[in-house]
């Protein structure tokens, strides 16, 4: 196993800028998400790790060593593809058995009928055999080996995909999207085995998705990429509780963050649709956006209020639809008590407590927020 | 997949195989055009040379087209090629839709006896077709040369999976505004495979232009001849002395259809390659 | 849609038929159906059905063109073909210009499509000249390749002397001249099969070609055995069987060139087939040349479509 250093790497595709320089280094043994919207340049990173694509510029390490020049075989890596890439004239077992017989058998090994002559062959196709059983022993596909790819439920072929990959003991593995060929109940139940095979395995994961739910779940670490920047990389709970950019913000947590325009008095404070937030920070005065996640926000007490234009029972829990008095903003509130859900176009009071605040600036940045002492002490911590 | 290098080695190979086939594709092309442009005395002398001396192109071609009707020629192959191809298309057409968008007692019959048909190599009914043309008297005539051809099983069969994917809801809409079904087949599936009839087209236009069996089996008369019968008698007349006219005359008769495919390369291919696709 | 055209006959159809199905056999629209193919079919049974059953007939009968009468011989017109030395010669020929011409066009074919893939630039260009033989009137180009197989003047003949190679009297020669004939189709035949590999090798998924490259398939040959190959399976066969057909057919070149000879060394198959049948008028005769004909082109296609049933993949 081994750890991964990227160094300013840029990437442009017909003139178009696609990696703006990514400065970003991945531990031995951890999972890692690179997660973004579609066309931020995740893949094209991973692919720069495999040594698919060339970087235009920048460095990549993997174990301290330089591997630029190194071609994709020669990198030690497994990658596995969203379409899976398994050849489709081999069975699952000859699937698996592809990177062994590759390093192995030389080429005259390989040949159909000659090789079979060679002496060393046996042993060596004996050896191949017993590793190919084990790694599809671990990953529960030894009934279906002898099948073709053809053959195969979604679910069973990306186990012959991660077989194959697993069965070349990587420095690390890489993944492209594997998931997203998946529907909705199976993909819940790879995610698990996926995290588990990661545990197991106590190896280095780099998993490209534009699933941020994947990402959370799965992750020790999430890095989220946007237009080819690198935004910021951090622990789930991190990158969910501090995001440091409001698209980040905004990116990771379902249903989304709410953000509603407020703005910075002279002397620091903030106000929010006329009210002023329990909060001090060290910005100039001007306009900023404030988030609070739907299941912060506290219904039916609090200084703000909304028209309910739409509810949504989900069972376990209900998100509720606002419509915030003083702007055109929506607003969503998780309602854990299903039985008492507001009625349609009813008004409906709303706060939330100062510390549930995310400020961002008009760029985007985050800035960083003080409760007020004073009313701490005094009462609850409610706006 | 190699990372680029500063000497493009392979990149330099791979032009070096494909011109050195290139060459050989392209030799008889151009030593028919060097031979169409020299002097006999050139043409028959034993030192090799590309660039004529003295350029006798024009010469050539005026005793090419004075031995031969080669204008003529040409025409008659325009005349039995469009007309082919104007009637497949006729026949074809409306077989295709009531095979792909109609239900009628017999359908899968049909069908299976035009794939069956597309199996079938043209030489094994030459010789009843023939008999059949010299019973009804219409040997050695344009006739002869046009009625074998009006029915291509393949151009059923391509007609047909084309039209299979035009929306049903199409074909429903023209009924509600009445009209009939063989409007239909004109007015609304027509226009819609306009692609696949150009690729059929350019298909059946090349296979008959260049057909030299059936011509030959057909015909007597010097002035019925297609283009190829014009090549193959000129030849036979003049071989082994004018050489020059000879390659000239072979420039002519290929030279329509090389200029089409030249101007619209990828049309052609898909065209010819339309066997292909089963 | 009801436009009143559920009649009685429509009784037997199912309850609950989709709209898309038509009303059955009784309706207005089956007798436009039946107008529509009409044309196609008569032509159909008149043109090729009719015609194949003919020929097949013909071949048991003494019948020759102009003859009042003919009769009914069973198989003796195949007796005398099978003992007649002209058609084994005939046969084998056809035979080794197959086997000389569908491998040569078909592994050329091949090879000149995988070097234009392989690299990107001036692909159009390289297409379109492998291609333009296949496009030029067969005799016309046959004609040049006759004067460039001329022993005196000839082109071929020029290099060989040039490099100091014997020279031959390529289609005058008894040895030489069939294989002469093959050069021909090979040259003529190279692009028709270098296009449809190239549709094959498009149509190859690039992520294949990317797993096989991590999984240690390094080199060229490697690439090509594991993902190039095997993926192109059902393109070869078809490429092959086409071939193979349309070598069975070649009779433009042995007519135009060389009449069968020198000594019947080129005769071929169809070009006997068309001497007995239209210049002789054996028509009967002729017949039975086409059914050996037929036998071995239908050979032909059934292993084509044993074998493409087979090779077809799922990804």
């Amino acid at each position: 196993m081994a750890q991964i250093e990227l160094s300013a790497i840029r990437k442009s595709f017909d003139g178009t800028d696609v990696l703006k320089g990514i400065d970003f280094r991945i531990a031995d043994g951890e999972f890692i998400s690179l997660v973004g919207p579609s066309g931020c340049g995740k893949s094209t990173l991973l692919r720069i790790i495999a040594g698919l694509e060339p970087q235009n510029s920048g460095e990549v390490h993997i174990d301290g060593r330089p591997v630029d020049g190194i071609r994709p075989s020669a990198r030690n890596l497994a990658m596995v593809f969203q379409s899976y890439a398994l050849y489709p004239h081999l069975s699952a077992f000859d699937n698996i058995a592809v990177p062994l017989r590759m390093r192995r058998l030389s080429a005259i090994e390989r040949l159909p009928l000659l090789g079979a002559l060679l002496p060393g062959r046996r042993a060596k196709e004996r050896h191949i055999r017993a590793d190919v059983e084990a790694i599809a022993e671990q990953l529960d596909i030894a009934p279906l080996l002898r099948r073709k790819p053809g053959q195969l439920s979604g679910g069973q072929r990306q186990r012959v995909a991660v077989g194959r990959a697993m069965v070349r003991e990587p420095l690390a593995f890489l993944f492209d999207e594997p998931l997203s060929n998946l529907d909705a109940k199976l993909r819940v139940h790879m995610r698990a085995e996926l995290a588990e095979l990661h545990r197991r395995l106590n190896a280095t994961f780099v998993y490209v998705t534009h699933d941020q739910a994947e990402a959370m779940t799965m992750s020790s670490r999430i890095a989220v990429m946007m237009g080819g920047e690198l935004i910021q990389a951090g622990t789930p709970a991190e990158i969910y509780n501090e995001p440091g950019d409001i698209r980040v913000a905004e990116f990771i947590g379902s249903p989304k963050i709410n953000i509603l325009p407020g703005r910075i008095r002279k002397d620091g404070g903030v106000d929010l649709l006329g009210t002023a937030l329990k909060l001090t920070c060290n910005a100039a005065a001007g306009d900023c956006r404030i988030g609070v996640r739907p299941e912060r926000i506290e219904l039916g007490t609090g200084p703000f209020s909304g028209t309910v234009v739409h509810l949504e029972n989900l069972g376990a829990e209900a998100f509720v639809h606002l419509a915030v008095e003083g702007t055109g903003s929506r607003l969503i509130a998780r309602l854990a008590d299903v039985k008492h859900l507001p009625a349609m176009a009813s008004s409906v009071a709303f706060g939330f407590a100062p510390d549930a605040v995310r400020m961002f600036d008009p760029a985007g940045k985050r800035i960083e927020l003080r409760v007020e002492q004073a009313e701490r002490i005094r009462e609850p911590a409610h706006v | 997949m190699s990372n680029a290098h500063p000497i493009p080695v392979r990149a330099i190979l791979r032009h070096v195989l494909l011109i050195a086939g290139a060459a050989l594709m392209l030799a008889p092309f151009i030593w028919m055009i060097s031979t169409a442009s020299k002097p006999q005395t050139e043409i028959f002398s034993s030192e090799l040379h590309l660039v004529p001396y003295q350029f006798a192109l024009v010469e050539n071609l005026r005793e090419a087209f004075a031995k031969a009707n080669l204008l003529r020629f040409l025409l008659n192959g325009v005349i039995v090629t469009v007309s082919i191809f104007v009637l497949q298309v006729m026949v074809a057409l409306p077989a295709a839709y009531a095979l792909a968008k109609l239900r009628f007692l017999g359908r899968e019959t049909l069908f299976a006896l035009v794939l069956f048909g597309i199996l079938i190599p043209p030489q094994a009914t030459a010789i009843p077709v023939f008999l059949l043309l010299h019973k009804i008297g219409l040997l050695d005539s344009y006739a002869a040369l046009v009625l074998p051809f009006t029915i291509s099983v393949f151009g059923i069969f391509l007609m047909r999976q084309f039209f299979k994917t035009v929306p049903d809801d199409l074909v429903d809409a023209a009924r509600m505004d009445g009209i009939s079904e063989f409007g239909i087949v004109w007015r609304v599936m027509l226009p819609a495979a306009i692609p696949a009839v150009t690729a059929f087209g350019i298909f059946s236009v090349v296979a008959h232009w260049n057909d030299y069996f059936w011509p030959l089996i057909v015909l007597n008369s010097e002035h019925l001849r297609t283009p190829p019968l014009a090549v193959a008698h000129f030849r036979n007349n003049e071989a082994g002395t004018s050489y020059g006219p000879l390659m000239a005359a072979a420039m002519v008769i290929i030279a329509p259809l090389v200029i089409a495919f030249l101007f619209a390369q990828r049309r052609f291919i898909e065209g010819i390659t339309l066997t292909g696709i089963k | 849609m009801s436009d009143g055209s559920m009649t009685i006959g429509a009784a037997g159809a199912p309850a609950g038929t989709p709209r898309r199905t038509l009303p059955a056999h009784g309706s207005r629209r089956a007798y436009s159906a039946y107008a529509l193919v009409t044309p196609a079919a008569a032509l159909m049974l008149v043109m090729l059905l009719g015609p194949l059953a003919g020929v097949i007939a013909l071949s048991f009968t003494d019948y020759q063109l102009g003859a009042p009468h003919f009769s009914w011989i069973g198989l003796a017109n195949y007796q005398d073909l099978f003992a007649d030395k002209v058609f084994w010669t005939a046969l084998r020929n056809t035979l080794t210009y197959v086997v000389i011409v569908v491998p040569g066009a078909v592994i050329a074919g091949l090879a000149i499509a995988l070097l234009i893939q392989s690299g990107a630039s001036l692909r159009s260009l390289y297409r379109t000249i492998y291609f333009l033989p296949v496009m030029a009137t067969l005799i016309a180009m046959a004609v040049v390749w006759e004067f460039m197989l001329h022993p005196q003047f000839g082109l071929v003949n020029g290099l060989l002397r040039g490099a100091g190679l014997p020279a031959f009297a390529w289609l005058q020669d008894r040895s030489t001249a069939l294989y002469a004939l093959c050069a021909i189709g090979i040259w003529q035949a190279v692009g028709f099969n270098m296009v449809l590999f190239l549709a094959g090798l498009v149509s190859i998924p690039k992520q294949l070609y990317e797993a096989a490259e991590i999984d240690g398939a390094s080199s060229g040959w490697a690439r090509f055995r594991l993902v190039t190959w095997p993926m192109l399976g059902p393109v070869t066969t078809f490429v092959v069987v086409i071939s193979g057909i349309r070598s069975f057919q070649v009779f433009d070149t042995v007519h135009v060139l060389t009449k069968g000879g020198p000594s019947k060394s080129t005769e071929v198959l169809i070009h006997t087939m068309y001497t007995e049948g239209f210049e002789f008028f054996r028509s009967g005769y002729a017949a039975a040349i086409t059914v050996v004909f037929l036998v071995f082109v239908l050979l032909l296609t059934l292993i084509k479509s044993r074998l493409a049933d087979r090779g077809v993949h799922y990804t």
